[in-house]
């Protein structure tokens, strides 16, 4: 070791300047430099935000000194009477909810990948092509679908198809709160284990069941111990997941939840941000990101590292499949029924919802396109014009599009660049900082996400501006939240190629530039092409993430949606869900005539 | 004037001392092949030389050019060196065809495109390439992917030829073939050349400079030729040769009695039996170990001085030379015979040493004693 030290030290200068000329290190560097900008400071100022007054606490307390540090928040919401209210019960609705949507979705996901990827079941292309749209379309158009077939007329408001057909009000156990939160959920999220089990089912070489069975095992044994086994770690991650996701939801809890006082902490921040109790929401918020934490570390690390042995047997396998007898036709209307609940009811119920002159008539015989196309008619909707000829919808329209747009390019070529510094400096303090603080939005529930941000850009900070109310701060919240995504595409693309394609340009005498715009980046863009329209997708269709941060003017489809929805124009809500389904389907289906899918 | 200067060269990964105050030099013309296991730093001495590795420290001098120096800070990067290199993976660039690839380095000299493609087509014709121009790598057999990295590489005219490893993804026969094209071309284009492989085969076949590696130093560095009839250390022995050279530990006896007025030869004392050896000067008693090549024991026909007797266990005939593999004296011996051969498995034979081959080695220091 005594070069080492000699080289170490007396030439230090010229060492910095050799560790700078490297390309990767300086992109690793200004990378550095917008994730903590885009991902650690917000954190920072939300905490410091929670232990300041704030102008608006003075309706809270007399002893609120504006800008002062304070621990009330943190005392009201851990340690008061309204604690109950305000944490525990939000929180126990939020855990109990997540726990029944990720079981029950993992039920249906894991049944279905096993009769889809193993068994003769006719129709199972089919099958597995639709499976995937229910987690496509936004979650919350489930509960609209929802409310519109079960609305009851006792918490006021319209009420929906079944009262109309059956004259029977349903009861509010049916209509609103914990069963249909928790059945609408899993019936969005069942396709999120279907494709991890489904992946893990079709890695298993069936030799592996093979030798068991030439070693005189039945059947059901071999299902037990040994296929059942080798799949568990993707029904576990799946299950964590979908758990640590379906707490972050903020739409379906707030349109089935919030009607019968069933709040859960994403209801519970959004209520306090928008009563202008914000220190209060940054807390929940708080508490949110750490529990996703905890739960994504968790299945990182004990899970994410069984998660291997099921891909071990590498290419050239065949996977075998069993044989339903009678059971098939059976098993196969069970699944028709499931792909009628999930995919075909919600868009029929939103689409009969949007023809309905009046909210509660449904009568086909007073079917309207008003909703759609009608010239403003002051009798309806105090008198707002048909989407299609509605200059705010368009507007939305167009600022939902362009979000999605500017959000997977950026993020995109961000994703391409966190790849490229990563792959380079592989194992060096500096990469692994840039690929963990890229990852970290990912630990962070969509509103919490728009908390922080909330908090960071209301107000003038140094030379930037105070972004509250402009495209820009929701651009930037919605590339930041998908830098998780593009980052792991940037990533996994760069390690394909390996770094001799781009050396072999640099000897012949390139610059760095030409070599990364000539190899580098034509390599490249097409694996991030499938980041690209997963982050367009993801965007088009994000609600929890900016409802926080729009204002009339930044308004996008989803919030148009949400806001129709509360004002009760179920017709417009309904419509323009029409649109973003229409929207995100076609996105899919572009996503997969271009790109095969690997992993959601 | 020396092409290739490199001086007291280390390259330190994290904790790890890869390359370890390497030096040599290499003249106009020079084949040299770095030869060593794998994880002996060969590759990486290639890459500082190229510069795509920074140095820990040491110099590197190319035609009198200093392109590295750890003490007076300089490290001029791989663009501006002027050399050539061929990758191990060949590392052509997938979405480009055969003419783009080979063009490529050519654009960047900013040359004219009539230029370019009669340079880039005169190459491929050079590497029987010319129908290949329109293809895309992966189109490409494995051989005919080698001819376009080595195109791609002559087109930009380099007085310095890099290569990493470049036969080592291509069958036997094909390896073969490729061996005495980069020999050939090395003929022709009289381009300084170095070479890193861990095929000893390569390394005595094509270079008339062979460095062994180990453990990131250079344990002998001299003419193939000499390297494998002399090699310095026990590693070297072991390492360059195949079958693998044949080593026997000893202890040094006395000398016989002189002949003629010269010092008399020493005698090794091997357990069992005693071998003559043609040395003269070695202290008695000192622990040693013998080596003698697989084509240098000869078969005789009855015991006598230095011949055992030896039991046939393994036979593996190639064609025109037999490898035999006998065990003698509670020893396993390889021996190579180039005559046909009439023996069975089981047959006692009886192997001589001749003395004038046997090389012997400090058993401590591992290093070849020299002869006297």
């Amino acid at each position: 070791m005594l070069e080492a030290h000699v080289g170490g030290g007396r030439f230090t200068l010229s060492r910095i300047r050799n560790y700078l000329r490297q390309p990767h290190i300086i992109i690793s560097l200004v990378l550095l430099l917008v994730l903590v900008f885009i991902v650690i400071i917000p954190f920072i100022k939300m905490v410091a935000d929670s232990v300041i007054w704030q102008y608006a606490d003075r309706r809270l307390s007399r002893a609120a000194r504006p800008g002062s540090l304070t621990l009330f928040h943190w005392k009201r919401i851990f340690a008061s009477n309204l604690t109950q209210n305000v944490l525990l019960r939000p929180l126990f609705n939020s855990l109990s909810t997540s726990l029944g949507i990720s079981a029950f979705a993992m039920l249906i996901g894991s049944l279905l990948a096993w009769v889809v990827v193993r068994t003769d079941l006719p129709g199972r292309r089919v099958v597995a092509a639709l499976a995937v749209i229910p987690y496509v379309i936004p979650s919350y158009i489930h509960a609209l679908a929802w409310l519109n077939l079960f609305k009851n007329d006792r918490i006021g408001g319209a009420a929906g198809i079944f009262q109309y057909v059956f004259g029977v009000s349903p009861p509010n156990w049916v209509s609103y709160g914990y069963f249909p939160i928790i059945f609408t959920l899993a019936i969005h999220y069942f396709p999120y284990t279907y494709l991890l089990v489904s992946a893990s089912l079709k890695n298993i070489d069936s030799r592996l069941e093979e030798s068991g069975e030439i070693l005189g095992a039945s059947r059901s044994y071999i299902l037990k111990r040994i296929t059942f086994p080798l799949v568990l770690p993707a029904l576990l991650s799946s299950f964590i997941l979908t758990f640590s996701r379906a707490l972050g939801i903020f739409g379906t809890p707030y349109f089935l939840g919030s009607p019968v006082r069933v709040f859960t902490l994403t209801t519970q921040i959004y209520s306090n941000i928008t009563n202008r109790i914000t220190s209060s929401g940054y807390i929940l918020a708080f508490v949110l990101i750490l529990i996703s934490s905890v739960i994504i570390f968790f299945n990182q690390r004990i899970i994410g590292k069984r998660k291997s042995f099921v891909t071990i047997a590498g290419k050239g396998f065949r996977t075998s499949t069993t044989s339903l007898g009678k059971a098939k036709y059976a098993i196969l209307v069970l699944v028709v029924i499931l792909l009628i609940i999930s995919v075909l009811m919600p868009f029929v119920l939103i689409l009969w919802q949007t023809f309905a002159l009046y909210p509660d008539n449904y009568s086909l015989k007073e079917l309207t396109l008003h909703f759609w196309i009608g010239r403003s008619n002051t009798e309806f909707a105090e008198g707002e014009a048909g989407i299609l000829r509605n200059p705010a919808i368009l507007r939305a329209t167009w600022n939902s599009v362009k979000l999605a747009l500017v959000a997977a390019i950026v993020s995109g070529f961000i994703g391409i660049f966190i790849g490229y510094a990563v792959v380079k400096g592989r194992n060096t303090r500096l990469s692994n900082a840039v690929e963990q603080i890229s990852f970290l939005p990912y630990l962070v529930p969509g509103i919490a996400f728009g908390a922080l941000y909330l908090s960071l850009f209301t107000h003038k900070i140094g030379p930037i501006p105070a972004l509250y109310g402009t495209f820009l701060l929701i651009a930037l919240v919605c590339i930041a939240k998908n830098l998780p995504f593009t980052g792991r595409a940037g990533i996994s693309s760069m390690l394909q190629i390996g770094s001799e394609l781009e050396e072999a340009s640099e000897v012949t005498g390139a610059r760095w530039s030409r070599g990364f715009r000539k190899i580098v980046l034509p390599l490249t863009i097409h694996g991030a092409l499938s980041g690209f329209i997963l982050v367009f997708i993801t965007v088009m269709r994000e609600l929890s993430l900016i409802i926080l941060l729009v204002t009339p003017e930044t308004r996008t489809l989803t919030t148009m949606t949400f806001r129709y929805q509360e004002q009760g124009y179920t017709q417009f809500s309904s419509a323009i869900s029409t649109l973003i389904i229409i929207i995100v389907v076609t996105g899919e289906l572009l996503t997969r005539r271009f790109v095969k899918r690997e992993t959601v | 004037m020396p092409i290739v200067e490199v001086k007291n060269l280390t390259k330190i990964f994290g904790n790890v001392v890869a390359v370890k105050d390497v030096s040599f030099t290499i003249e106009e013309r020079d084949f040299l092949i770095l030869l060593g296991p794998s994880g002996c730093g060969k590759t990486t001495i290639l890459r500082m030389i190229a510069g795509l590795e920074i140095p820990t420290s040491g110099e590197i001098t190319l035609r009198d050019r200093l392109v590295f120096s750890s003490k007076k800070g300089v490290f001029i990067p791989a663009r501006e060196r002027e050399v050539g290199l061929v990758f191990q993976s060949y590392a052509l660039w997938p979405h480009m065809t055969v003419f783009e690839n080979v063009g490529f380095g050519l654009q960047v000299k900013k040359m004219k495109s009539p230029q370019i493609k009669k340079k880039v087509e005169q190459v491929l014709e050079f590497l029987r390439l010319e129908e290949m121009a329109g293809r895309y790598p992966q189109e490409m057999s494995g051989g005919q992917q080698q001819r376009v990295a080595l195109a791609r590489m002559l087109v930009c005219e380099p007085g310095i030829f890099l290569m990493d490893e470049p036969l080592s993804n291509l069958d036997a026969k094909l390896r073969l073939e490729m061996r005495a094209e980069i020999k050939n071309l090395h003929y022709q284009t009289g381009a300084t050349t170095i070479y890193v492989t861990h095929d000893q085969v390569e390394g005595l076949t094509m270079a008339n400079r062979i460095s062994v590696l180990n453990r990131g130093e250079i344990e002998q560095m001299g003419e193939p030729k000499h390297v494998y009839k002399m090699p310095s250390t026990l590693f070297v022995a072991d390492f360059i040769g195949s079958p693998t050279i044949n080593k026997i530990k000893g202890v040094v006896g006395k000398p016989l009695s002189p002949e003629g007025g010269k010092a008399g030869n020493v005698e090794v004392l091997c357990g069992h039996f005693s071998l003559l050896t043609s040395y003269t000067t070695l202290p008695e008693g000192k622990e040693v170990i013998l080596a003698i090549r697989p084509e240098n024991i000869t078969r005789v026909s009855a015991p006598g001085r230095n011949a055992l007797a030896a039991q046939v266990h393994t036979i593996l005939p190639a064609g025109p030379e037999t490898i035999l593999q006998v065990t003698a004296a509670e020893m396993t011996l390889n021996i190579l015979m180039t005559q046909e051969t009439e023996v069975q498995v089981g047959d006692q034979i009886y192997v001589r040493f001749p003395p004038e081959h046997i090389l012997i080695f400090d058993a401590d220091s591992q290093e070849l004693l020299p002869v006297g």
